[in-house]
């Protein structure tokens, strides 16, 4: 049987309400790295997913263990894929879940990338870690409406070449001409012959007009913060600065307060939120 | 840079970017005491523990610098490419090198004779303060980035 999914003030609804996760069956999974898997998920009543913004997330639960607010990662047809590093005991069951195995799915939720306000405009992305993942649906879109935004600068850092997650298909970016993708890590051996330091080393290389340039960032929080302020270096607005923030989500429709940053409630008002409303609280200890 | 013409070493450090804007009279001290040399990938271009003896500005390529200890593989943690200086060992006694640098992409540079840029900067104090003025922030910048490696690294 085949149906839609109701929503309720806006906010996605299963037929159980608003908090019961939909059965969805892992239909693949790769493993990037030691410990970060991409998931394609399919509903197991094959209803139609819900369509999605790049960058919302999901409310992935693994059943009997827990639930953990994750970034929807792609959105091929009539499914979901989602990107997983495993550090808690929720995000390892997510991790570790075979092909065939079932998760239970609440979302989309969050507001996404403000993909209009790049429009006609240079677009800076820089990624920190697991923050590629909520950034390559963007530049999906980025790529599959080219013609509409001026240069697409792209840079990706993170701890080790080991560590890099979408390894081919960032080959594939690199290999494009009407992009450019950085490439940094951390630290590396003598097998890697990219660069190395941290991603604001790689901006000052990045080719972009400041003032005409939109910049999503998504990372560690001490890498946005640090990004944020390389990028205001360079001239570009704070306005036009965008971060996708991580909190410790619960409820995801801003009931619960537990993804409480400042006045903002990361969930409902984020996770994407402009730099210069939220710069005031990353200064501040321990929010 | 034996070959070239004084005016042509004098252009080339002017277009590098270190070097840009710098006071005239030191660009072409600097340029006196140049030499270009070329690398292949794997080549050394410094020895930790050795005589620091050159300034070295990065023109082409990509060089990795390397800390190294003995109970794990070498590590390379940061690389330098074009428009970028190799270290600052040279300027602080006992002038030796503190890592590895090791070209990673076919690399050429410019290396200046180390002692006549000491020299140099202490026998003009406003060109070795606009100098300094132009190394610090490669200082900074390295430091910034071991800052930041340090904290997601999350090891406090």
């Amino acid at each position: 049987m085949s149906s839609e999914r109701a929503t309720s003030g806006g906010l996605p609804v299963g037929p159980a309400g608003p908090y019961a996760p939909v059965p969805y069956r892992v239909r693949s999974r790769t493993e990037e790295t030691a410990d970060i898997a991409t998931l394609v998920l399919a509903p197991v009543d094959g209803a139609v997913t819900p369509s999605s913004a790049p960058g919302q997330f999901n409310m992935l639960y693994a059943f009997g263990i827990g639930e953990a607010a994750i970034s929807i990662s792609g959105a091929p047809d009539g499914a979901l894929v989602h990107t997983v590093q495993a550090l808690g005991a929720t995000s390892r069951a997510l991790f570790a879940a075979p092909p065939g195995s079932c998760v239970g799915v609440r979302g989309p939720y969050g507001n996404g990338w403000p993909l209009e306000r790049a429009v006609g405009r240079d677009v800076v992305l820089a990624a920190g870690g697991l923050g590629l993942p909520p950034l390559r649906p963007l530049l999906y879109r980025l790529l599959a409406e080219r013609e509409r935004f001026g240069r697409i600068e792209v840079v990706y850092g993170a701890r080790t070449p080991k560590s890099l997650v979408f390894y081919e298909e960032i080959q594939r970016w690199r290999a494009r001409s009407d992009l450019r993708f950085q490439v940094t890590v951390d630290a590396a051996g003598r097998d890697w012959y990219g660069d190395v330091g941290v991603v604001t080393t790689r901006l000052p290389d990045a080719r972009f007009d400041p003032a005409n340039t939109v910049a999503f960032v998504c990372g560690p929080e001490v890498m946005m913060r640090f990004t944020a302020k390389a990028l205001l270096e360079r001239g570009v607005p704070a306005e036009a600065i965008f971060l996708s923030m991580e909190r410790n989500m619960k409820c995801a429709v801003g009931f619960c307060g537990h993804c409480q940053f400042g006045p903002e409630f990361v969930c409902r008002d984020g996770p994407v939120l402009p730099y210069a409303r939220i710069a005031p609280y990353l200064g501040v200890r321990e929010l | 840079m034996s070959t070239e013409s004084p005016t042509a070493r004098i252009a080339r450090l002017e277009a590098h970017e270190f070097f840009r804007g710098l006071p005239a009279g030191l660009v072409r001290a600097a340029a006196g005491a140049a030499a270009l040399r070329s690398y292949r990938v794997g080549e050394f271009l410094l020895r930790e523990g050795r005589d620091a003896e050159e300034f070295i500005a990065v023109e082409q390529g990509k060089v990795a610098l390397e800390v190294f200890a003995a109970d794990r593989a070498r590590l390379t943690v940061q690389t330098v490419g074009p428009g970028e200086v190799l270290g600052w060992s040279w300027l602080l006694s006992p002038h030796r090198w503190t890592l590895d640098a090791i070209a990673s992409k076919p690399t050429q540079v410019v290396a200046v004779n180390a002692a006549v840029l000491r020299e140099r900067l202490a026998a003009h104090p406003e060109e070795g303060y606009a100098f300094l003025l132009r190394l610090l922030p490669v200082l900074a910048g390295r430091l910034h980035g071991l800052r930041v490696q340090l904290l997601e690294a999350d090891v406090l």
